[in-house]
C-alpha cells in the first residue's frame, strides 16, 4: 500500500512540475522572446489535440467504446466558438458589412436569426457545452438503449459524423460551407493577432487540460471508474451484477463529447480556421491513432500520443508531404500489431525483457508464473 | 448507249423534259426549274422539292442562291445547260463543271470533261421570291436527312417555331416517314403548330392530339395557348388545353415514378455489388475491413489499366519513376471487349491484394475486431497513398465501351445501358456468390469455419486456408465492383472512401452474416435514397436523411433486417 502512495506522490510531483512548466514557465519564456510565437501557437494546437485524444481514450481505453464521432464533437465546439469569433469581426471583413463575409457572398443582407445570439460570449460558451452535449445525449441514449456495441457503435458514429460533415459542406446550412470560418480578429476584446492573446489562449488550454486530467484521474479511482473499466472488460457480467451499464456509458459518452468540444473551441481561435474537413470520420480515426500510439487506457498516453504524432506530422508535412499518410498508416498497423500498449508501455516491456535475461533460467521459469504483464494493470483492454 | 442518250439530252430540251416527268428525280426537277421561263413555274418546281430526301438538293439550292450555278451555252443554237463550277481554280481561272441534271462532269463532243471559267458564263438568276421559296425548301430539307436523331431535331425545331405555313410540308413528310419516333415528333410538331391556327376546330384537334401524345416539350406552348384562350374567352379551347396539360402532368409523374424506380434499382445494385464483398469479409468472417474501399479502387484502376493497354497505352508516375506501359492499339470490337478482360483481372488483382492483407495483418486480429478496424484503416491509408503515388493524384477517366454508353428510351423514360448492365450483373454476382457458398465444397468449408472455427478445425478443416480464401473472395468481389464503378464515374485514389460508409451501412442494415439481408437492404437503401432525392430535389439532404433513417432503423432492429439467431450473449 505504501508503495502505491509513494507512486501517487511521485506522479503528483511529476504532473505538478510538467503543469508548472507549461502553464507558467513556457509562456514566460515566450514573453521574454526565448520561445517563438510560432512554437507556442503550435504547442497550443497540440494541447487542444491532447484534449481530443483524452476524450477518445476515455471512451475507448477506459470504456471499450470506439467512437468515430469525436471529431464531430470537436468541430461542433469549434464551430460554436467560430460563430462567436465571426460576429466579433464586425464590419472589418472583406466586404465591410456588419454580417460575415460568406453571408454577403451568398446574397444575404441581414443576419439570419440563429446567428444573432452569438454576439454574446456567454451564449456561445453555453452552446459549446450544450450542443455537443445534447447531441451526444440523444445519440448515446438511442444507441445504448438498443444495446449497440463494439464495431456497430463505431460504424454508427462514423455514419453520424459522415452525415454531419455532408450537412456542413452545404452552403445553405449558412455555416460557411466548404470554406468554413476564418479571418478571425478579436476574442473578448483582445486582438487575436497579438502574441499576448495567443499566449493567454495557450495558458487557458494548458489549464483546461490539467483540470481535465486531474478530474479524470480522480474519476478513474472512484467506484464509477471501476465499473467503467468493468464494462470494458465484460459488459454482460456488469449488467448481470445489477448495474445499468447503458447509463454509465451514456454519462461517459456525454462527458467525452464535452471534453472534445471544449478542445475544439480552444483550437479554433489558435489555429484561426474551422471548416467541415475537420469533421470527417478520418479525423476521428486520426485521434484514435494518437491515443493508440501514446497508450490507451492511461491518461498520460493520449496526451503523449497527440503531441508526439502531431510533432511527427508537422515534421513530415514539411520534409516528405507525400509520405505523411504512409507514415500515419504504417504507424497504425505497427502499433496495433506490435505495440498494443503504446509508448507508455515501452518501459514496462523493456523491464520485462531485461528481467528475462538477468535471471538464471530456472529462476526465470518460476518467475514466469506471476507473469510480469507487459502492460500496466489498469491498461489492459480486452477488445 | 448512255453516252448517246446524254448527247441527245444535251441537244433536245423537249426530250429532257419528258425524261424528267418520268423520273421526277430532284436533280431533274431543279434543272427544269432553272430552265423554266415562267417565274410561277420556277417557284412551283422548287416548292415541289420540299420534303424530298436527296443529298443533292441542299448544295445545289445553296449554290444557286450564292451565284454558284451557271448556264453553259457554247453557241446560240443549242439549249443552255445548267452547270455547277466546283474544285480548285487553275491558272486560267477555270474550274471543273458538273451538270446540274446528273451531277456528272460536263463533257464536250469528244467526251472529255470541260473546264470553264465563271467569268465567261452567265450565272443562273434568282430574285427575292425565288430565294424565299428556296429557303422554305432548305428549311424543310432537314426533315428528310437520313440520320433519325438529326431528323427529329429538325422536326422539333420547325414545330416550336409554330409557323402555320410549314404544316403542309410537315404533313407531307408524315406521309413518307417510316420511323416511329420521327412520326411521333412530326405529329407533335404539326399539332403544336396548329395551336397557332386561326380556326378553333383546328386548335381543338391539335390539343386533343397533344393530349394523346402527352407531349412534354410542348407543355409551355400549351400553357400559352390556354392563357390566350382564356383571355379571348374561348372556353372550349381553354378546357381542352387544361385537360391536355393535366394529361401531360400525369405522364410526367409517371416518368418520374418509373425513372426513380429504375435509378433506385440501379443505385441499389451498385450498393449491392460494392457491399457483397463486405458482407462476406465483415458479415461472415467478422473482420472489419476498412480497406474494403481501396479494394474497390484497385479493381477500378485495373480496369483503367486494361482499357489503356487495349488502346494507346499510358505513362504512369509510378513512385517517381515514370513508367510507360505500351498499348496494343486495338480497335473496333476487339477494343470494345476490353471490359470482359478487365472483369476477371480486377477480381484477381483485388483478391491477391486481399489475400496478402489477410496473411500479413488480419490473421493476427481475428479475435480483436476493434483492432482489426484500426489496422485495416491504416492499410487503407497506405493503399490510398500507394495508388496516388502510382497513378497520380488526379482522377482518371475510363472510356466506356459502346455497349455500356448508350441509352434506351421507352415512353420518355431513359434507361442507361450501363445501369441496366449493373442491375443484371448484380443479379449475376449474387447468384454466383450464392452458388459458391451453398453448392461448392469451398462454400461448405467457408460456412463451417464461420459458424464454429474451433469445431471445424477439429474436424480437419484447414481453417487458416479457408480464412485466406474467404477473404480473397470478399476482396475480389470488391474489385469486381470497382470495375463497374469505373464505368459510372471517375476513378481516383480516394474512390473507395465514397463507398465505405455506404457499404458498412448496407451490411449492418441487412443483418450481419446474412447475404439475403444485404440484398434487400441494398435495394431498399437505393430506392429510398432515390425517392428522397426526387422529393427533396437535393441529393445531399437525401443522403443525410437516409443516414438518419438508418440510425433510427437500427433502434428498431438493432441487428438488422435478418437476424442470425444464436444463444451467445455477445453475438
Amino acid at each position: 500500500m505504501s508503495s502505491l502512495s509513494t507512486r501517487h506522490k511521485a506522479e503528483l510531483i511529476a504532473v505538478g512540475l510538467i503543469a508548472l512548466f507549461f502553464i507558467v514557465i513556457f509562456p514566460l519564456l515566450n514573453a521574454h522572446g526565448l520561445v517563438s510565437d510560432f512554437t507556442i501557437n503550435l504547442w497550443g494546437k497540440y494541447l487542444c489535440y491532447a484534449l481530443l485524444a483524452i476524450s477518445v481514450d476515455l471512451l475507448w481505453g477506459y470504456t471499450g467504446l470506439l467512437s468515430l464521432g469525436q471529431a464531430l464533437f470537436f468541430s461542433l465546439g469549434g464551430y460554436m466558438m467560430g460563430m462567436y469569433l465571426m460576429r466579433m469581426i464586425g464590419d472589418l471583413g472583406q466586404y465591410h458589412k456588419p454580417i460575415p463575409d460568406f453571408l454577403v457572398f451568398l446574397g444575404w443582407t441581414e443576419l439570419p436569426k440563429f446567428w444573432k445570439p452569438f454576439d454574446s460570449f456567454p451564449f456561445a460558451f453555453s452552446l459549446i457545452l450544450l450542443l455537443p452535449g445534447l447531441l451526444a445525449l440523444v445519440f448515446g441514449f438511442l444507441a445504448f438503449r438498443s444495446r449497440i456495441k463494439g464495431v456497430y457503435f463505431s460504424i454508427l458514429t462514423q455514419a453520424l459524423t459522415y452525415g454531419a460533415s455532408l450537412m456542413f459542406f452545404r452552403n445553405d446550412m449558412l455555416m460557411g460551407g466548404n470554406n468554413g470560418f476564418t479571418d478571425f480578429k478579436f476574442i473578448l476584446g483582445h486582438d487575436l493577432r497579438q502574441p499576448a492573446t495567443q499566449r493567454g489562449l495557450f495558458i487557458v488550454t494548458a489549464v483546461v487540460l490539467l483540470l481535465v486530467y486531474a478530474s479524470l484521474r480522480l474519476l478513474s479511482h472512484t467506484k464509477f471508474g471501476l465499473v467503467q473499466r468493468a464494462i470494458r472488460d465484460g459488459e454482460n457480467r456488469v449488467l448481470f451484477s445489477g448495474y445499468a451499464t447503458a447509463h454509465f456509458k451514456l454519462f461517459i459518452f456525454v462527458v467525452a463529447a464535452l471534453i472534445a468540444s471544449i478542445g475544439g473551441a480552444l483550437y479554433v481561435p489558435q489555429v484561426g480556421i474551422i471548416n467541415p474537413s475537420e469533421m470527417t470520420p478520418d479525423k476521428s480515426l486520426e485521434a484514435v491513432v494518437w491515443c493508440a500510439v501514446g497508450g490507451r487506457g492511461t491518461l498520460v498516453g493520449p496526451i503523449l500520443g497527440a503531441i508526439g504524432v502531431n510533432s511527427l506530422k508537422s515534421w513530415a508535412s514539411r520534409a516528405a508531404p507525400d509520405y505523411w499518410l504512409v507514415i500515419l498508416g504504417g504507424l497504425f498497423v505497427v502499433v496495433v500489431l506490435l505495440l498494443p500498449g503504446g509508448i507508455v508501455s515501452i518501459p514496462a516491456r523493456l523491464k520485462a525483457f531485461a528481467q528475462r535475461f538477468r535471471r538464471p533460467p530456472e529462476v526465470a521459469a518460476v518467475a514466469a508464473a506471476p507473469a510480469p504483464t507487459p502492460v500496466v494493470s489498469e491498461s489492459k483492454p480486452s477488445v | 448507249m448512255r453516252f448517246l442518250i446524254r448527247l441527245l439530252l444535251l441537244f433536245s430540251p423537249g426530250l429532257m423534259a419528258s425524261v424528267c416527268s418520268a423520273a421526277e428525280a430532284p436533280r431533274a426537277v431543279l434543272t427544269a426549274a432553272i430552265l423554266a421561263k415562267d417565274e410561277a413555274r420556277k417557284i412551283e418546281l422548287i416548292t415541289s422539292l420540299a420534303g424530298e430526301a436527296d443529298d443533292a438538293i441542299k448544295p445545289l439550292l445553296t449554290a444557286w442562291k450564292e451565284d454558284g450555278l451557271f448556264l453553259y451555252q457554247p453557241s446560240a443554237d443549242v439549249a443552255p445547260v445548267p452547270v455547277q463550277l466546283t474544285g480548285e481554280k487553275d491558272a486560267n481561272d477555270t474550274q471543273a463543271a458538273l451538270r446540274v441534271d446528273s451531277g456528272r462532269p460536263l463533257l464536250d463532243a469528244a467526251g472529255k470533261p470541260v473546264r470553264l471559267a465563271a467569268g465567261d458564263l452567265t450565272a443562273v438568276e434568282h430574285d427575292a421570291d425565288l430565294r424565299h421559296a428556296m429557303k422554305d425548301v432548305l428549311d424543310l430539307l432537314d426533315l428528310s436527312t437520313p440520320d433519325v436523331a438529326k431528323r427529329i431535331q429538325a422536326i422539333q425545331a420547325i414545330g416550336f417555331a409554330q409557323d402555320v405555313g410549314k404544316i403542309p410540308a410537315l404533313e407531307k413528310r408524315l406521309g413518307l416517314e417510316a420511323n416511329a419516333d420521327a412520326r411521333r415528333s412530326l405529329r407533335e410538331a404539326v399539332a403544336v403548330t396548329r395551336l397557332k391556327d386561326s380556326s378553333e376546330t383546328a386548335k381543338l384537334a391539335a390539343l386533343k392530339e397533344l393530349r394523346e401524345l402527352h407531349s412534354l416539350s410542348s407543355y409551355d406552348l400549351i400553357r400559352t395557348a390556354m392563357r390566350d384562350a382564356e383571355a379571348a374567352r374561348q372556353t372550349e379551347i381553354a378546357v381542352a388545353a387544361r385537360s391536355a396539360l393535366k394529361a401531360i402532368d400525369a405522364h410526367k409523374s409517371k416518368i418520374n415514378f418509373y425513372g426513380t424506380l429504375f435509378r433506385g434499382l440501379s443505385l441499389g445494385s451498385i450498393l449491392l455489388i460494392v457491399a457483397i464483398g463486405l458482407a462476406i469479409t465483415f458479415g461472415l468472417m467478422g473482420v472489419i475491413n476498412m480497406a474494403h474501399g481501396e479494394m474497390i479502387a484497385i479493381g477500378a484502376y485495373t480496369t483503367y489499366l486494361v482499357e489503356n493497354i487495349f488502346g494507346e497505352g499510358l505513362v504512369i508516375p509510378c513512385f517517381g519513376f515514370s513508367l510507360s506501359i505500351p498499348g496494343i492499339h486495338a480497335t473496333g470490337w476487339f477494343y470494345q471487349s476490353y471490359f470482359f478482360v478487365a472483369l476477371p483481372l480486377s477480381f484477381l488483382t483485388a483478391a491477391l491484394v486481399g489475400i496478402g492483407l489477410e496473411r500479413s495483418i488480419i490473421r493476427f486480429l481475428y479475435r480483436r475486431p476493434l483492432e482489426s478496424l484500426l489496422a485495416t484503416w491504416g492499410v487503407s491509408l497506405l493503399l490510398q497513398q500507394g495508388l496516388k503515388l502510382m497513378f497520380g493524384s488526379n482522377n482518371v477517366q475510363v472510356n466506356s465501351p459502346v455497349y455500356l454508353s448508350g441509352n434506351w428510351t421507352v415512353d420518355d423514360i431513359t434507361f442507361g445501358w450501363n445501369r441496366i448492365f449493373v442491375i443484371g450483373f448484380a443479379a449475376l454476382i449474387v447468384f454466383g456468390v450464392w452458388l459458391i457458398l451453398t453448392k461448392t465444397p469451398l462454400g461448405l468449408l467457408i460456412r463451417a469455419v464461420m459458424q464454429n472455427r474451433n469445431m471445424a478445425s477439429c474436424m480437419g478443416v484447414r481453417t487458416e486456408r479457408v480464412n485466406m480464401l474467404t477473404f480473397g473472395l470478399g476482396s475480389g468481389l470488391a474489385g469486381l465492383a470497382g470495375a463497374f464503378i469505373s464505368q459510372i464515374g471517375n476513378v481516383g485514389p480516394s474512390l473507395g472512401q465514397n463507398y465505405i460508409v455506404d457499404c458498412f451501412m448496407t451490411v449492418v442494415v441487412g443483418g450481419v452474416g446474412n447475404l439475403a439481408g444485404t440484398l434487400y437492404s441494398a435495394l431498399g437503401i437505393g430506392l429510398v435514397d432515390q425517392s428522397l432525392q426526387q422529393i427533396l430535389l437535393n441529393p445531399v439532404l437525401g443522403k443525410i436523411l437516409v443516414l438518419v433513417a438508418i440510425i433510427l432503423f437500427l433502434q428498431w432492429r438493432p441487428s438488422g433486417l435478418f437476424v442470425t439467431r444464436s444463444r451467445n450473449l455477445d453475438d
